[in-house]
This record gives structure tokens, sequence and C-alpha cells, in this order.
């Protein structure tokens, strides 16, 4: 049975479906609650397969399903699906790294009072990432990116009893929602110049040829094409979420969620989904390149952006003292490798190093939280060390994933990603310096994992809770397995000996290499990578951390520095001064308008309404009432009189009765009879 | 003179008596027995109007005095259980002292 387009929906509607049933679930149904994410997930893993076979038949083609959303005027807004190679490729990732850590939360969040909870918000996550990657309208795209904002603010901010974990999820999501504005506004403008938000649509669709040579055509303020500035706009949103500079610092805070949660935005969903992004709308981004005297491409910015993010990303990493902090300046430092990609015009050698990037980065984190979970929270590690004894499996596994984003030759997964990376920047004919940044980023890539690894599992153990570590049940270490074996096969579907990931994203065929194509520049990298291999053992590896207050051998060496980087280069703290400084002064000088202004005008209206009480109140007692007081007064008076006549004596009623009638009768008498 | 004026002689006499009683005694069982006696005055004129009125006409007069009379008696009855109650509550049936309903 193969799946078309036309089922595609099944794929973010069935973990939709397990967050819904998540959330209805009392506290103690934790079967039920684990038991339906999982199944969603591995439901949703199985509909993307049976879609494959569709796909690679034909995978120079977009299969599209549009349907009206709501009538607007003479026209209708109109949503859509499509299924091609780039979105489906990405489902079985997602789904598949997804589904790991699932299985992983399952012993990883055992002790937990809210695991149903977690669930519940795991599954909505997974969904919103799976709905993204087949939506064929920006404007759905957006209403998915949106709930994976959401959902990452839930689930960073799962345990919101710490004060850290409420204001790191309050940072994720104010930060992105900043880029958000800029994809928000790139899709207004877009929707204005095209009337459309469709991405394919048999010909009329805003990532077709018609469209985008009528984009391209046209020149904005300063002679933009109107593509590059809605590229531009549109890659705000990208950098929001992919942690780019200058939006990157929620992304070390985001580790305040539980571990899990890291791995899923880290790896599989929320970071991936910027890169993915910028991939899809890749013809509107490269649109402008073929417009002369443009002062500036879209794709330069991304390519600049994206090689400064990978080289700061890497510095930092280098001066982290927690685990999942060094884990997390990776992360940002890999996502620039991809934006730089992107930027080069290789988008498909992003796409590549997002696919082997999820593997070995969900791998890594979940050794981090197998970890974590074995040393009791203990996080920092100068207090762990002596944990590869111990832990083994996690270790061996550690191990690989950190080869991998090392970039270690030829039997590792990242190393064909990163290659794919660094001959495309080669390749640029614009700059060479976003080349020489990258270049420098592996060498760093390559020492701080050394360290990493050095710090955790070598040594002596500096605590007791490293001490009486001990390896983690089953449910924790089989994920690790299928993501190390993962972690090393994925990098054979894309080497330049044999193409198939390049040929099936593309849709035609990519013509094959050598092994060693490379030549030159793969020796400089596998060249820079044993430099960082080397330095780091001579530092960390030969002779292990004493005891937890020792110096680190580089704060030893330049200690500036050192403190410079372990304060994230000090971008917290600037923007602290700046903007944060500047929304605080505009709250003063709005607290000052209220309390002083607006306040006062409300005050004098509300001594108005006092006054106007007061006065119908006098009005009412000393005027009306009065008059209604004398009528009551006077009807009483009334009564009290005529009953006088009641005396209950019955003789004088029957005399009045009998008097009554010989007056009648006289009367009748002097009448006449008439 | 003919009959009709002598019954209505006789009525008014009895209608005389019975006011009499009713304003005069102060037991009020003779003060009821007044009452009755001014009832059957009043029966009395329907019956004379009847007899020697229109000849032919249907049996109206008679009937009218049977209503009367069934009227009466319950009335009567009524009378009696009130004045029952009174005896009980105030230990006497002297008219002058239910004097209790005064406004």
């Amino acid at each position: 049975m193969t799946l078309g387009v036309e089922q595609i929906f099944l794929v973010p509607l069935l973990p939709l479906v397990a967050a819904a049933i998540g959330s209805l679930t009392p506290r103690r149904g934790r079967a039920l609650a684990a038991g339906s994410a999982i199944t969603a997930m591995a439901g949703a893993l199985i509909v993307s397969c049976l879609a494959l076979p569709g796909v690679l038949a034909e995978t120079s083609a977009h299969q599209v399903a549009n349907f009206d959303w709501f009538d607007l005027g003479a026209g209708a807004v109109r949503l859509g699906w499509v299924l091609d190679p780039l979105g489906l490729l990405m489902c079985l990732m997602v789904s598949f790294v997804g589904l790991l850590i699932f299985i992983f939360s399952l012993g990883y969040m055992h002790e937990d009072d809210n695991f149903t909870r977690f669930f519940c918000f795991l599954s909505l996550f997974a969904s919103a990432m799976l709905g993204l990657l087949v939506a064929n309208s920006l404007l759905l795209f957006f209403i998915c990116w949106e709930l994976v904002g959401l959902a990452s603010y839930l689930l960073i901010g799962f345990w919101f009893h710490q004060p850290s974990a409420a204001a790191a999820a309050k940072k994720a999501f104010i930060t992105t929602r900043i880029g958000d504005l800029g994809l928000l506004l790139g899709m207004v403008w877009l929707y204005h110049s095209t009337g459309t938000l469709l991405f394919y649509d048999h010909g009329h669709g805003v990532l077709e040829s018609s469209a985008l040579t009528a984009l391209a055509a046209q020149t904005t303020i300063g002679g933009l094409a109107v593509s590059t500035a809605i590229g531009l706009l549109i890659f705000c949103g990208a950098v929001g979420k992919s942690g780019q500079f200058p939006l990157h610092v929620w992304l070390p805070d985001a580790m305040e969620g539980p571990t899990p949660v890291s791995a899923l935005i880290h790896a599989a969903t929320m970071v991936a989904a910027g890169v993915f992004l910028i991939a899809r709308v890749f013809p509107l981004m490269s649109a402008d390149l073929g417009v002369g005297n443009a002062p500036v491409h879209a794709l330069t910015v991304v390519a600049f952006i994206g090689a400064l993010t990978a080289l700061m990303g890497a510095c930092i990493a280098v001066a982290q003292n927690d685990i999942k902090r060094v884990l997390a300046f990776s992360t940002v430092s890999q996502l620039g490798y991809m934006m730089l990609a992107l930027g080069v015009g290789s988008w498909v050698a992003a796409i590549f190093h997002l696919l082997t990037h999820a593997f070995f980065k969900a791998l890594l984190f979940l050794g981090a939280g197998s970890v974590i979970h074995a040393a009791h929270h203990e996080q920092d590690i100068r207090r762990l060390g002596g944990l590869g004894a111990k832990m083994r499996l996690t270790f061996l596994t550690f191990v690989v994933g950190m080869m991998a984003l090392a970039g270690v030759p030829f039997l590792f997964s990242g190393f064909w990603s990163k290659e794919a990376i660094l001959h495309a920047a080669h390749d640029w004919n614009v700059s060479s310096l976003p080349l020489l940044m990258g270049l420098t980023g592996v060498g760093l890539t390559a020492f701080y994992m050394t360290r990493l690894v050095a710090e955790t599992f070598r040594g002596q153990p500096r605590s007791d809770a490293a001490g009486h570590a001990h390896e983690s049940p089953a449910v924790m270490t089989v994920p690790l397995l299928l993501l190390a074996v993962g972690s090393v096969l994925l990098g054979f579907l894309g080497t330049p000996a044999w193409p198939w990931l390049q040929s099936t994203l593309l849709g035609h065929e990519v013509e094959r290499e050598s092994l060693f194509a490379g030549g030159g520049l793969m020796m400089l990298s596998i060249l820079l990578v044993a430099i960082g291999l080397g330095a780091g053992w001579a530092l960390y590896l030969r002779r292990g951390r004493r005891s937890e207050s020792a110096a680190d051998p580089i704060a030893a060496a330049a200690p500036r520095t050192f403190a410079f980087l372990g304060a994230r280069m000090k971008l917290d703290e600037l923007y602290g001064a700046t903007v944060i400084a500047a929304a605080d002064a505009l709250a003063a000088l709005a607290d000052f308008c209220d309390r002083r202004g607006w306040d006062g005008a409300v005050r004098f209206v509300a001594q108005l309404g006092v006054f106007t009480g007061l006065a119908s109140r006098d009005t009412d007692e000393e005027g009306l009432n009065q008059g209604f007081n004398a009528v009551g007064e006077r009807l009483r008076g009334a009564g009290r009189f005529y009953s006088r006549s009641q005396t209950g004596e019955t003789h004088g009623y029957l005399l009045t009765v009998a008097l009554a009638f010989v007056v009648i009768v006289v009367l009748v008498a002097i009448g006449g009879g008439r | 003179m003919n009959p009709l004026q002598l019954c209505l002689l006789a009525s008014s006499g009895l209608f005389c008596i019975g006011l009499v009683a009713a304003l005069a005694r102060s037991n009020t069982i003779l003060v009821l027995l007044g009452l009755e006696l001014m009832l059957n005055a009043a029966n009395l004129n329907f019956i004379a109007f009847w007899r020697y009125g229109h000849p032919g006409a249907p049996a109206t007069g008679v009937i009218f005095v049977l209503f009367a009379i069934a009227v009466a008696a319950a009335e009567a009855a009524v009378g009696l259980a009130l004045i029952i109650a009174i005896s009980r509550h105030q230990r006497s049936i002297r008219l002058q002292e239910a004097v209790t309903l005064k406004g």
C-alpha cells in the first residue's frame, strides 16, 4: 500500500490526536498518555514510509492537494499539503528521531508527577513540526510555526516552579517572536504582491517561475528587488527560530527544560524549522541572483550571518562548564553551518547536514540526559568525571556522537555533511571569508567536544553523585544505540561517490565523483579536526582534571578571554544594557503618563460621578421624598379617621342599616314611587 | 281592604317585631331569632304578591321562597356556630361584649 498527498495530512494529525487524548487524560493515566503519544509517532513514521515509494518514483515533482479554507471577498484563502522529497525526508527524520526521544522520555521522566502533561506537550510539539513540513501554504506553515513556538514555551517551562525555567521559557518565546514579526511582515507583503500564499499551485504558486520573475523584476526602497526584501523578512523568522546571531540568546537558556525536550528542540524539531523554511522558500530567496546591479542579495546576508553564528557558537562552547550548555552552543554553531550552506546556494548540503545533525545531536543530548539522570541532576562537568567505566554503553554511544559532530573522517556522518557545506562555501564566488570562518569552527568543534568527553567520562569522579552513578535502564540506552547506528550510516547516503540524497532532493541525477574528490580542502579540514582533537587530548585527556576547583588549562593561560567566552561574549549583558534598558525606559515613561496623565483624567471623571451621585441623593432625600412622605401621612390620617366608625358593636351596625332603610323608604315615598 | 293589603300589613308587623328584637335584645341568640322573623316577613311578601298579583303566572314566588328558606337555614347554622365559638371564647353570648373587631 502506498499513500499519496491526499493522505499526507495523517502525519501531523496522528500526534495531534495523541495530544488531545493526553490533554484529557487525568494525571494518573500515565500509560494511556505515553502509549497514545508513542503509538501516534510510530503511526506518523509508518505513514511517512508508505508515502516514500510514490515520492521516490518521481523526485522532481511536487504533489499538491490544495483546498479552500474560507471565502474572503471575491477570492478564497487557500491552504494545502505538499508532498516532495524535501518535506518527506524531513518527516521521516522528525518522526523517527522523535519516536526515539519519546521512548527515552519514558525512562527519563519516570519519576515526574506530571508525566501525562509532558507527553501531551511532546505530541503537540511533534504534530506542529510535522504539519509545518507538509504545509503547502506559507499561512499554514506560519500557523504550525507558531504552534511550535507555543509548544516549546510549554516544554522549556515544564518545570515552571523553578524561576529560571519560567524565565527561560519566556525568553525563548519573546526572542523568537521578534523574528516572527519579520516573517509575518514578509508573508503579508508576499500576499500583497502575488495574491496567494500557496507554495506550489500548478504554475500559480509563489515558488513557481511566473511569480518569482515578477517579484524579482520589481524594485522597492534602496533599489532592492521585492523578492530580496521579502526574503530578508522571512529570513528574520528563521534567525529567531534557528538561533542565529543576533537572536541566538534563547537557545542556551532553553536547557532549563527536561533533557528530552532539549534533544527534541535542538535536533529534530524547533531549530530545524528555520533551516527548513529557508530551504522550502529557496527559489524565492535565490530569485534575485539573476538581477544585475542589486545592492545586496538575500542569500549573501544568509551566508554571512550563518558563518558568523558558526564561528561564534564554537568559540563560546569552548568555555562552558555545563554539559548541556556546551551542546547548546554546538547546536548554535552547527545551525550556523546550515545557514552558511543555504547562503552559498547549496540547500541540499544544508538539509543533508540538518538530517545527520538531527541524529547525532539527539544522540548527544540523550546521552547527556542519561548522564544527568545517573548523576542525580548534576550537570556541571567540573563535578562529573570518571563516568566512562560506570556507564559503558552511554559512554560509547556518546563518543560516536562526538566523533560525528567533530567531523572525524570517513566513518561518521557529520564528516560527509560538513564536507559538503565546506565545498559549497569554497565554490561560492562572492567572498571567501565565510569559508575561513567555517574552517576555524571545524577545528574548534573537534576541540570542545574532546574537552566535553574528557571532562565528563575520564579522570576521577569529582563528586559523590558522579561516584555513585550507574548505567541507565534499557528504555534509555536502546534509543541511544539506534541513534548511534543512524549517526554512522546516514552519512553514506550523501557521499560524493554515491550522492543518493542530493539526487533525490534535487530531482535529477548528480554526477558521481571519487570518494576523495574533495582533494586539498578535504585534507585541510581533516588536518584541522586532527589539530582540534590533539589539542583537546593534550589539554584535557592526558592530564585529567584533579579536583572540582582546579583551573581550566585555557583559563590558566588566558583568564580574561576564557571569562569573556564563559559569559557568552557578554551578549546577554549587552542586550540587557540596550534593548531591555530601552524597553524599561519606555515602560517607565508609559507608567509616568499613566499615573500622572491618564490617571488624573480618570480620577476627574470619577469625582464628577461621585458629585452627581451626591447631588442626586440630596434631591431625592430633601425634595422628592418629602412629597411622598406627606402623601403617606395624609393617607394614614384618613385611615385613622375612618376606622373610628368601626366600633365592633353589632347593634350599632344594625341600627345604621335600619335607619338607612327608613331613609330610603321615606325618599321613595316622597319621590312618588317612581 | 283586599286580601293583598291584609297580607302586607301582617308582614309589615312581623318585620317590625323582628327589627325590634334584633335591635333591642342583647342575647345573641334572640338577635338571630329577630333576623329570622324579618326574613320570614319578606318571604310572606313574596307569596302574597305571587298569589294576588298577575293571574296565571308560574310558581315563581313559591320557588323563590323555598330558596330563601334553604339559604336562611344555612345562614342560621353558620350563625349558631359563630355564637357557640363566641361563647366558648368569651364565656358569654352578650352581643355588647363581642367588640374585638373594632377598628
